[in-house]
């Protein structure tokens, strides 16, 4: 706050006695300084405001891959349909216990943790688990789905273990999909949130934590009262990245379960997926895509009111 | 303001990857040279199994050297049955990505049709000498309701039970077994299970994951057994729905996987399961009964992808009967590949070229040989070069006799989705046989659009 104030007061100070002659600088100045994010804004508009545009237009066609001559305008049937639709609300369900999950309780937790721990151990032990834990984000989403994919599968290497230990085997990706492709994610996205509460902890001033302790409060209470409080800002940016990462992980389920059996593992992409391009129907899998969006964002409205609070 | 400052680099960088991943996604498209064909035809998940790509290697390398200065761009896509229909649509769509040449599945050609993707190739069957020798089914494969023709069909397939004799043996059944019901294929399926454990006794096409061989080679193997016209009824133009025949089909796919007389779920689902079988579970004996196609060989010969020359010491054929024996007493169905130009293509000329050359007398042969296609051509039907080809060829090509077609409409390749989900939700034991037909009944009327009768 301080810097934008003083910034703000210096600027200020010498126009008060000449304005109008200052004014025109000011403005030149202003329109140069759009220069270096004017190439990011046109590419955003045209790759990302463009494609949900085209999105929106088309949600609200009959438009099918195959079998059509041509599309034709709807209205609202799209999105009468998905929400009639037993399958779509089934996705949605899958969707948020994904997101809970893996997301929330997932990364979220064992990112902290790891953090916590990382930033009380030795050098050497920092260096060896950041580098093992950021191996498995760097890995391309796809080469994550087929490892994750031979670790859970019937003849993979979660089960060798396990008859090696004489312990009973799994069939999670049968049986319980959505808790394996939620491990998985779990896997694969805790790096990030270790170093968003890597950076987070590191801003802490040690003087703080030793005069709570000198006070005589337990690592507990160290933790609830002190250490939260002074990084919730990251808690809340790590917390809405990672919902919106998860919410549209495709790659990672398509690879280890193609969403089933049956429907079991179906979350909202996949069920996208499923109707746009299995059933060729363009139209309705677009709906879905911006009603996923709508997820998305009110998620973020959640987080960003929360990170509003009392500041 | 100031909490936005640590994580703005975070944001950027977010963007940035998301933006890399998406922009790369999109790249691909190559520019177009009026000398050069692109061909796009489907590549088996298995790297080994390679019948395809070589012979259209081959061909594309004797058809350079004939013509001289042209050149043969081929698009192998390697991916499940489903995939490369959904790739080649979007490729179709796009003068930027469309190629000249496509290999079409018989089962959603007139979808493609409708949707404006192929063109019309009776301009160059009219000047083409060769076309009289294609017999009048192969000449209406590719038909589509307006009359015009838009593939040539290059072989078709039937289908029926394929047998290992000495897994037979030791369960103490016939060698020549020739079951008369569904009753009797389930027996030997259960005897089976029962004296020769540790064999899957009889492999079904299911699910998703193998997409129209779970519609075809398995459901519609079993439905086109229960009756007249059980998918869909030529006399009204609707679509069946409700049928006991449909339930009884479903019942039979979840006796099979219910009773453990198929394979394990998983694998059953898997997308790669129809190569499995032909590469793994029968080569290597441990499986017992196969409802599959009549290509199956093409993979044992010594150029396929799983050689096995001597297979015929060890497996054997038998028809596929109907549920209870009704006339004729047995059930095939048939399909088929064509050679087709999209209508965005722009070299379609030289396309129709590579195609006539492709069909010359010899290199249509050639086909049939090598991927085990049951000839089209009267001319191909009489070479000893194809008679002589493999054991089995004889049983396979009899079958044509009293061989079925799927419905050749563009909504076609929904209501076989649609098939392929009501299988696996019994397969799974995710839902009942009264609760899958429900939901297939349901998604058929909205897919016609209300065009469907109840039998």
């Amino acid at each position: 706050m301080s810097t934008t104030d003083l910034a703000a007061v210096g600027k200020e100070v010498p126009g008060r006695g000449g304005a109008p002659r200052d004014q025109r600088p000011v403005r030149r100045k202003n329109t140069w300084r759009w220069l270096p994010i004017a190439p990011a804004t046109v590419l955003l508009l045209l790759f990302l405001a463009g494609p949900i545009a085209y999105c929106a237009y088309i949600a609200f066609t009959d438009m099918q891959l195959t079998g059509q001559a041509s599309a034709s305008f709807v209205g609202f049937d799209n999105f009468k349909k998905a929400f009639a639709d037993e399958n779509f609300r089934n996705s949605v369900l899958l969707t948020l216990v994904f997101t809970l999950i893996s997301s929330i309780l997932g990364q979220n937790t064992l990112g902290l943790t790891l953090a916590s721990l990382m930033a009380r151990s030795t050098r050497f032990v920092r260096s060896a688990t950041g580098a093992v834990v950021i191996c498995a984000w760097v890995l391309p989403e796809i080469v994550a789905g087929f490892l994750l994919y031979t670790f859970f599968s019937k003849e993979g290497t979660l089960n060798e273990i396990l008859a090696f230990l004489h312990l009973p085997s799994q069939n999670w990706l049968y049986t319980l999909p959505i808790i394996a492709v939620s491990f998985a994610n779990v896997w694969r996205g805790t790096a990030f949130s270790m170093l968003v509460y890597s950076a987070a902890l590191s801003e802490i001033p040690k003087e703080v934590t030793e005069s709570a302790e000198v006070d005589g409060a337990g690592s507990w209470q160290r933790l609830w009262r002190i250490t939260l409080p002074m990084i919730r800002r990251s808690i809340g940016t790590n917390l809405m990245l990672n919902t919106l990462q998860t919410l549209s992980v495709f790659g990672l389920i398509w690879a280890m379960t193609r969403g089933g059996p049956g429907n079991r593992s179906q979350t909202l992409p996949i069920f996208m997926y499923d109707q746009a391009f299995n059933k060729s129907l363009i139209g309705y899998g677009t709906a879905v895509a911006l009603l996923l969006l709508v997820v998305g964002a009110l998620f973020s409205l959640v987080y960003l009111r929360l990170m509003r609070e009392e500041v | 303001m100031m909490s936005v400052r640590p994580t703005g680099p975070l944001v950027l960088s977010v963007a940035a990857v998301l933006a890399a991943g998406t922009l790369t996604a999109c790249g691909g498209g190559s520019a177009s040279d009026p000398n050069t064909i692109k061909i796009a035809f489907p590549k088996d998940t298995d790297n080994k199994v390679t019948v395809r790509d070589n012979y259209v290697k081959d061909m594309a390398a004797e058809f350079e050297k004939e013509h001289k200065g042209k050149k043969v761009k081929i698009i192998p896509i390697q991916a499940s049955a489903q995939d490369y229909v959904t790739k080649l649509q979007q490729m179709m769509r796009s003068p930027k990505t469309a190629p000249d040449l496509v290999y079409e599945d018989t089962f959603l050609i007139n979808s493609d049709i409708k949707s404006g993707y192929l063109r019309p190739l009776d301009d160059y069957t009219g000047k083409w000498d060769d076309w009289k020798q294609f017999d009048s089914t192969a000449k209406s494969a590719a038909k589509g309701q307006d009359g015009k023709t838009y593939g040539i069909l290059d072989g078709t397939d039937t289908r029926a039970l394929w047998f290992n004799k000495k897994i037979f043996k030791k369960a103490g059944l016939p060698e020549d077994w020739k079951p008369k019901t569904w009753d009797d294929v389930l027996k030997a399926a259960r005897t089976v299970k029962k004296k020769v454990p540790g064999k899957i006794p009889l492999n079904v096409f299911t699910g998703k994951g193998v997409s129209e061989a779970a519609a075809m080679q398995g459901f519609e193997m079993l439905l086109y057994g229960t009756g007249q016209d059980p998918l869909y009824d030529t006399k009204s133009k609707k679509w069946v729905k409700g049928s006991q025949g449909f339930k009884d089909s479903l019942d039979f796919v979840k006796t099979v996987y219910g009773e453990h007389l198929g394979p394990e779920v998983d694998q059953a689902l898997s997308p790669t399961m129809q190569t499995k079988v032909v590469t793994d579970l029968l080569p290597k004996e441990k499986l017992a009964i196969a409802l599959d196609g009549s290509w199956l060989g093409q993979q044992w010969l010594k150029t396929g992808g799983s050689p096995w020359p001597e297979w015929d010491e060890t497996m054997s054929m038998a028809p596929m009967p109907t549920q209870n024996g009704e006339a004729p007493g047995e059930v095939s169905m048939s399909g088929g590949w064509t050679w087709s130009i999209p209508q965005k293509s722009k070299n379609p000329e030289l396309a129709w070229q590579m195609i006539e050359h492709m069909q010359s007398k010899k290199n249509a042969v050639e086909w049939c040989v090598r991927g085990a296609q049951i000839a089209v051509r009267d001319d191909v039907a009489a070479d000893p070069k194809y008679l002589n080809s493999m054991p089995g060829i004889k049983f396979f090509t009899k079958r044509v006799e009293h061989t079925q077609y799927r419905p050749t409409l563009p909504v076609y390749p929904q209501v076989s989705t649609a098939i392929q989900e009501a299988m696996e939700g019994v397969t799974t034991g995710d839902a009942s046989v009264g609760e899958a037909a429900k939901s297939y009944d349901e998604q058929l009327e909205s897919i016609t659009d209300g065009a469907v009768v109840k039998k």
